[in-house]
């Protein structure tokens, strides 16, 4: 394989593995504001939490790679159902800006709390044996593969969820009319909370494999990532869940190539401007509809 | 009504009661740095607030009057303290700093005023969280801008920033731009802008220039953000891009939201509040405020609690807002107005006029 | 001389094509109704005189001037106002405050003038305010001056409504279902009413109703809508007795 064939296979590896991440935070943050209409501010820190429970679980209690990832999994499901709970419940017929304003509340007091367990950066253990193999120019790790894989695989059973289960369905159900699907019997609660668990849990997941991908972890680092991923959500069209993967892996080609070809300080302001003359462009993302009013 | 409330009302009502204020604050704000009369830590703290003032009356003409959601105050903020910065330090000659810097805070602001522009062009076609979006969007660009350019001092921004802000500064700039929004908001653009918030396309369907009043909203609003910025880099000296990021832009977005939205007053309340809560839960404060305590109990609280007060505070303030936006959204005085600020003109106006009306006799042969 | 005419005028939203080859004559002074069931396109065609749709085909023109293309703000500036099927205040501010907003384009003060109370400004408040109270007296408003818009109850509103589009001044008026929810007894003043205000303020009307009581009792000119296109127009008796007008309504073939 030519040099240049070999190391744009080898960006487009690691576009696959960043967008994978993304995606993972990225369906949180849709299918809430898909179910709700709300933006959760808190979600890129709730990734945050999800590298830490990997941290801890590799470092403090010693767990290999699979329980910590059930861990973390499971932790930030439960952080993700509280939050619901106690801080968005009781605003759900609130003004709009009260739920964005608490939701930002709830970031910072993660980011705090976290801070005062860690005032310094952590080195993530690498809990995975990483087996790099050298194909035709193109380095390939099992880690790489892996995490490519088990987003894959995630992303694949959310959709059956989605799109083929009773409780997919209720949630599309609420997601197009909040106030007359409790009428016809389904307990809008349940599976709010349910949703909120299900995508936390997938913020978990990402956290996981970020640390592990990228192992020096602090407790600001959902503030770039969640909004990068939050963005990317917004172009694939908020609300989607297909549409947050589409904009996720837009995000990591975008990312990579901007590395590859500028100086890596630009990353995130060319990142951020072009995501932004997408929205400009197309305010309701590529999958996006446009909701109607009536005049 | 009470006899007392009446009194209140008509001392509220006088037309010298404002300039007389004013001018006793001006006064004082001259007095305290010139003889001492209060701490510089304490003196400080008031140029603190006057500058969060000026911030959350400004957020609040675009958040609050006009019922956009916009993130992207600390990026104007951002903006105009480095412009002003750059000025003050590279271009102005150093003798002159105290003398011109006024034009070095007006100049920031005149920058962060046209990026305004920026933010105003989308608010055209998009409303709500698409605009939250956007603005959130431009805020990160502003940092990331601010971090690639080195000859400003990139991430590490610029140290060393002379001490030019003052409280006679603080205080005429914050009770200038005050008014200014003041007659803004009581202007027929500012009942354009209150307008949009109730119903955008009734408002154009009524005459008002939408676009125009939302350009002129932005700019007013982001002009005022660049000034305070300005005051802010030489007040604190340093400046950095992690300084004016989402955390700050959220407490500026706490100090509107409780002090009330579409609320000059209600501004002022949330500002000094927010600076007057977090000293509060200083440690040395805690300390002293518990220190009747007896000596056992004290040692206890000061060992598990106050020691720790420095971490505790940020994660008890944003706590406070949750707590505060769960019971309180509103906030203190939301959609209300301190009557001392209202216009007269606009106070009788709305008088309630006589029963039935009757203005010609052509009403009264063929009243509807 | 018409005052406004539209010429086949087509809309369409997606796929769905809500008004067809809709034309119009209006002569000043002329009141004129524009009926059919729901959904038959009639506050889309008023959207589409003020601006708030752009028609895809078809011209619109007032006095000679195109409207097609122009903003809702424009389209009020060149006279003419509207009211809407579901009451559009701004329910949080006062009354007196729903109407001086109504007076946007007709002050000419700068952004300056207004943050530095210069010049022109005081005057022109000033002016705003004496005509917002005036015409609030003339609706029997001017007692309720500083109350809330939404505070209100719902017939006030109307009129409320009412009063704050004739403050722009109009020559034409687009009333959207003013009869909704009134008891024949209502309808008979608001009858009154509407003719008094077309004296008083000389307007040309075109109305918007489902209360054949109105309709036949005021309009001199009545056409009738159903799927986008026109069925009839005429006098509300000819058009009442037209036979397609009869059936969109009836849903059957009717024999006269």
């Amino acid at each position: 394989m030519s040099p240049e064939a070999s190391y744009w296979l080898q960006q487009a590896l690691n576009a696959l593995q960043l967008g994978s991440i993304y995606a993972l935070i990225a369906l949180g943050y849709s299918m809430v504001y898909g179910i709700l209409s709300m933006i959760n501010f808190a979600h890129g820190d709730v990734f945050m939490v999800g590298a830490f429970l990997c941290f801890l679980a590799g470092t403090a209690l010693g767990l290999p790679f699979a329980p910590t990832l059930i861990l973390a999994m499971v932790g930030a499901a439960l952080l993700g159902v509280s939050i619901e709970r106690l801080a968005y419940k009781p605003l759900r017929n609130a003004p709009r800006v009260s739920a964005i304003i608490t939701a930002l509340g709830v970031g910072i007091f993660l980011e705090n709390l976290t801070l005062a367990f860690y005032p310094y950066p952590q080195n993530v253990p690498s809990l995975l044996e990483n087996i790099t193999w050298h194909v035709g120019g193109v380095s390939i790790s099992s880690l790489q593969l892996t995490i490519i894989g088990l987003s894959f695989a995630l992303m694949l059973v959310l959709d059956h969820v989605v799109h083929r289960t009773p409780v997919g369905m209720a949630m599309r159900a609420i997601s197009w009319d909040r106030t007359y699907v409790p009428l016809m019997g389904i307990p809008v609660n349940l599976v709010i909370s349910i949703t909120f668990a299900i995508g936390a849990g997938l913020a978990g997941a990402a956290g996981t494999m970020y640390a592990l991908a990228y192992p020096v972890i602090d407790p600001y680092m959902g503030i770039l990532v969640g909004w990068k991923a939050f963005i990317a959500a917004v172009v694939g069209g908020i609300g989607n869940i297909r549409g947050a993967m589409i904009g996720a892996f837009i995000l990591g080609a975008v990312e990579i190539m901007v590395v590859a070809l500028m100086p890596s300080t630009y990353r995130d302001l060319v990142v951020f401007s072009l995501l932004l003359a997408l929205i400009v462009w197309r305010p309701y993302g590529i999958l996006g509809q446009p909701r109607v009013q009536k005049v | 009504m009470t006899a007392l409330k009446l009194r209140w009302q008509w001392l509220l009502d006088q037309p010298w009661l404002m300039p007389l204020l004013l001018a006793s604050g001006l006064v004082l704000a001259f007095a305290i740095p010139r003889f001492g009369l209060f701490n510089n830590y304490v003196q400080m703290l008031l140029m603190y607030v006057g500058i969060n003032i000026l911030l959350a009356t400004s957020l609040n003409l675009v958040n609050g009057y006009m019922g956009e959601f916009s993130l992207a105050h600390a990026g104007f903020m951002a903006v105009g303290a480095y412009i002003s910065v750059l000025i003050t330090m590279h271009v102005l000659p150093p003798g002159a700093h105290a003398v011109l810097f006024p034009l070095a805070v007006l100049a920031g602001g005149a920058v962060a005023g046209l990026m305004g522009l920026l933010v105003a062009v989308p608010s055209f076609k998009v409303r709500g969280d698409y605009l939250a979006i956007i603005t959130l969007a431009f805020l990160m660009i502003v940092k990331s801008a601010l971090e690639n350019i080195d000859a400003i001092g990139g991430p590490r921004g610029i140290p060393g920033i002379p001490r030019l802000t003052s409280l006679p500064w603080v205080f005429a700039w914050t009770v200038a731009l005050v008014w200014l929004i003041r007659n803004f908001v009581y202007s027929r653009y500012g009942r354009g802008v209150q307008a949009i918030r109730e119903d955008e396309i009734a408002s154009d369907l009524m005459s008002v220039d939408t676009r125009r009043v939302k350009v002129l909203a932005f700019m007013l609003s982001s002009f005022c953000a660049g000034v305070a910025g300005a005051l802010f880099a030489h007040l604190l000296q340093f400046i950095s891009p992690r300084v004016f990021d989402i955390v700050k832009t959220t407490e500026i977005l706490i100090m509107v939201y409780l002090g009330g939205i579409a609320s000059i007053g209600g501004s002022i309340i949330g500002a000094t509040l927010y600076v007057v809560l977090l000293e509060m839960l200083r440690p040395s404060t805690v300390a002293a405020l518990l220190a009747w305590l007896p000596a056992g109990m004290f040692d206890v609280l000061e060992k598990y609690f106050i020691n720790h007060l420095g971490m505790l505070r940020m994660i008890i303030m944003p706590l406070l807002l949750v707590l505060v936006m769960i019971y309180w959204p509103r906030g203190i005085m939301g959609k209300r107005e301190f009557r001392g600020f209202i216009p007269r003109r606009d106070k009788a106006a709305h008088r309630p006029g006589p029963m039935g009306g009757g203005a010609t006799e052509h009403d009264a042969a063929h009243r509807p | 001389m018409t005052l406004l005419t539209a010429h086949k005028v087509r809309h369409s939203f997606g796929g769905l094509r809500a008004l067809d080859d809709f034309d119009l004559e209006l002569h000043p002074g002329q009141l004129m109704g524009l009926i059919g069931p729901n959904g038959a396109g009639k506050t889309t065609v008023f959207n589409l005189i003020t601006g708030v749709y752009r028609a895809s085909e078809g011209s619109i023109r007032f006095r000679d001037r195109e409207l097609v293309g122009l903003t809702p703000h424009e389209i009020t500036a060149h006279r003419i106002a509207r009211t809407f099927q579901n009451i559009r205040l701004f329910r949080d501010l006062s009354v007196l405050d729903n109407v001086r907003i109504a007076h946007f384009s007709q002050s000419r003060y700068s952004p300056l003038e207004a943050l530095f109370h210069l010049g022109r400004h005081r005057r022109e408040e000033e002016r705003i305010i004496e005509h917002s109270r005036r015409l609030l007296a003339i609706f029997k408003l001017e007692h309720l001056a500083g109350e809330t818009a939404s505070s209100l109850p719902y017939g006030l509103q109307r009129r409320l409504e009412i009063a704050r589009a004739l403050a722009t001044g109009p020559e034409l008026l687009l009333l959207d279902e003013p009869a909704a929810g009134m008891n024949p007894a209502e309808i008979d003043q608001l009858m009154e009413f509407i003719q008094w205000i077309r004296r008083e303020f000389k307007l040309t009307i075109l109305l918007i109703e489902h209360q054949m009581r109105l309709v036949s009792g005021i309009c001199e000119r009545v056409k009738v809508l159903d799927f986008g296109k026109t069925l009839a127009e005429g006098t509300p008796e000819a058009v009442r007795s037209d036979p397609a007008v009869l059936e969109a309504y009836l849903g059957e073939k009717v024999v006269v």
